[in-house]
């Protein structure tokens, strides 16, 4: 298992100092680079917004903010449709605005709104949009995996060709449902794609204090399913490997495993950086990590071959801006839930 | 009309029968369906009938395999959980308690998990103490499951049909210690589960005993020598768990002013107490000829040598002693 380690340099990968330079962009579709970097700075954004408006007071519940973490979903969306299956947990927000839902809906969610994804019914925890093939979050650790792979098995009994995406953090790799649902996937033939971003913290707690390695794709190996370690911070990483193995799901009605390495600039929940449910984060580590964002990443790959255009990117990125704000200012003016009909919510 | 003897077992196997034959989006999960060893004589041959990707045995794998039928139900799939004892189904508690039972809830009511888990009690001949558990009182408690107990061989049949097609988690909970009971009993009908509650399946004007699954059959052999002793006792069976519907309890003691409750369950916080409580809130208790009566389990695990599980399960004899005693 040691050697497991060393061939995928799991060390490197987590040490803050190493993968810091440009995106190889020559690996990659150069269109779909500047798409990605669109949807990653539109997901950015967004959370940054949260974590603004939660520092402000005007969010009640809790949002965990997945800032540094977003060339995962957007290497993965892009392989997949909304006919497929996609399961979140706790920190979802990436993962469902990757599938381009309805933004002034997802704050509305979050400020518990009517109007909101879930009716207002669910907050930043809980979000579904079916019509974007996102089926639901919640914050139950490893919750949901069991249920992704319930819907891959509801595919591969329909035939219908669809797959299901589960994703979760490294942290629900120690709950026992997460080794049951590997076993069972392989066994049942379930056409489903596991997404572990690992980014190197469960709440407050490192890996290395929680796991005598700091890989989770060893359980993958364990249950002998196909799978990939790669650098989440890379999109061309993210992309390729989604590709191929998403293909691979496709044609063989088989599960397979991606983890991806990556780190939250903000801590466990909420918009503070330098703390971490009440422990203080290391500032080098964050420093380093900062230098390792996939955003600024892909920016500096796409200029060193000339393919980045400075004035268009401040335009997009203006626009992003006033389209968030809108977004939000129409959110905030969204009705409650009320009491009575909520009640209705419990039966069908 | 046509009418077929079948026990309690054989009814199952029949609701079986009739989901898979007429629902392809039925399909069954659990350990050892393909065994005639876990379930008795309720899924015999249904692997070779419907194939094995329809009856899907599995690993020992209660958490995994309740929270798949959970995801497989949002996506257009009827999936029937069997755990053979229910014992073993707590390692499923969350599948079952935070996810399918608030999942429409949380989520406004757009996504439903339309799965039905059937628990299995089995219990008795020194099986100890993990084998052996009634926890019907424990899912009541929580919003957003139905629970349904069937004591009648129809019932068996019909509200595990009607269970299934429901758009909702339901707990399906069946007593082994039933499976011998026989009734002659028409082709399958459809009912719907929402509009199903307590019925009155034996009339009598002094006193009212509610019972559940196994209890209500404890119920009945009260019935028979209480009114070998003049007694006339009005026998209820609960049917449905939850949501619970104590109207026709209540109408009952406002005739017989007389309540008993007979519960396979543990005493502290159980269904029996919940029954109780919702007569009182409606019915002055000085009206009441005696105060409500209760016979559950004591409060401890049960026990494995035989000759304490006699005195540990209940039974009618002891019950009736103590109902006599108040027409005394």
């Amino acid at each position: 298992m040691r050697d497991f380690h060393r061939q995928f340099d799991l060390e490197k990968l987590k040490n803050s100092e190493f993968f810091n330079s440009p995106v190889d962009v020559n690996r990659c579709d150069a269109n779909c680079l500047l798409s990605d970097l669109k949807d990653m700075t539109y997901i950015r954004k967004v959370e940054n917004k949260l974590a603004l408006e939660k520092k402000k007071g005007n969010i009640k519940g809790p949002v965990h903010l997945g800032v540094g973490q977003e060339a995962i979903p957007v290497g993965i969306a892009k392989n997949i449709s909304n006919k497929d299956y996609v399961f979140g947990a706790h920190r979802s927000h990436s993962h469902i605005l990757s599938l381009a839902t309805d933004l002034r809906k997802f704050f509305s969610e979050i400020l518990g709104r009517s109007e909101g994804l879930s009716k207002g019914m669910g907050g930043s925890m809980h979000l579904i949009d079916k019509k974007c093939g996102f089926y639901g979050s919640v914050p139950i650790v490893a919750g949901t995996i069991p249920i992704a792979l319930g819907a891959a098995l509801a595919a591969k009994i329909q035939e219908n060709k669809s797959i299901a995406v589960s994703y979760f953090g490294d942290g629900a790799s120690e709950e026992g449902v997460f080794h049951e649902s590997l076993n069972l996937s392989n066994i049942l033939n379930c056409p489903i794609l596991f997404v572990c971003e690992n980014n190197l913290f469960s709440s407050h707690m490192f890996i290395s204090e929680r796991q005598p390695l700091s890989s989770i794709a060893r359980f993958a190996l364990a249950n002998d399913i196909n799978f990939k370690i790669i650098d989440g911070n890379n999109i061309c990483e993210v992309n390729n490997a989604a590709n191929e193995l998403i293909n691979w799901i496709r044609k063989s009605s088989k599960p397979a495993f991606i983890e991806a390495v990556t780190y939250r600039w903000y801590g466990h929940v909420d918009w503070r950086e330098d703390i971490d449910v009440g422990v203080n984060r290391s500032e080098k580590d964050l420093k380093n990590w900062k230098k390792r964002d996939p955003i600024q990443r892909l920016i500096n790959g796409l200029k060193s071959k000339d393919l980045f255009d400075e004035e268009r990117y401040i335009e997009l990125s203006n626009n992003l801006d006033s389209e968030i704000s809108i977004a939000w200012d129409t959110a905030v003016q969204d009705p409650y839930p009320n009491a009575k009909e909520s009640n209705n919510f419990v039966f069908k | 009309m046509n009418k077929q003897k079948v026990n309690y077992g054989e009814a199952i196997l029949e609701g079986f029968n009739f989901l898979l034959e007429n629902n392809p989006e039925v399909f069954v999960i659990g350990q050892g369906l393909w065994s005639p060893w876990y379930v008795g004589n309720t899924m015999t041959n249904l692997e070779k009938k419907y194939g094995k990707n329809r009856i899907i045995d599995t690993p020992v794998s209660e958490s995994a395999v309740t929270g798949a039928a959970v995801g497989a139900s949002l996506c257009g799939m009827r999936p029937i959980v069997v755990h053979p004892r229910i014992d073993f189904m707590l390692y499923a508690m969350d599948a079952v308690v935070n996810e399918a039972a608030k999942w429409s809830y949380m989520f406004g009511g757009q996504s439903h998990p339309s799965l039905t888990i059937r628990g299995i009690i089995n219990r008795g001949g020194e099986q100890g103490a993990q084998h052996s558990q009634a926890l019907h009182s424990w899912f009541s408690h929580i919003p957003g499951l139905r629970v349904v107990m069937p004591y009648s061989v129809l019932d068996a049949r019909d509200l595990f049909i009607a269970s299934v097609l429901n758009d909702d988690p339901v707990i399906f909970i069946d007593d082994r210690w039933l499976y011998d009971e026989t009734d002659l009993i028409e082709k399958p009908k459809k009912l719907v589960l929402s509009e199903q509650g307590p019925k009155i399946i034996s009339s009598g004007n002094d006193i009212t005993i509610v019972g559940a699954g196994f209890a209500t059959k404890i119920a009945q052999e009260c019935n028979l020598k209480l009114r070998k002793n003049n007694i006339s006792a009005e026998i209820i069976d609960m049917r449905i768990l939850s949501p619970i519907d104590p109207s026709l309890i209540i109408d009952s003691v406002e005739k017989t002013q007389n309540l008993v409750v007979i519960d396979g369950g543990w005493k502290s916080c159980g269904f029996a107490s919940e029954i109780i409580t919702s007569v009182l809130e409606k019915i002055d208790p000085k009206k009441l000829n005696n105060k409500p009566l209760r016979f559950c389990l004591e409060n401890t695990p049960a026990p494995t040598s035989n000759k304490l599980e006699e005195d540990y399960y209940l039974n009618s004899y002891s019950i009736v002693k103590k109902i006599k005693s108040l027409f005394n």
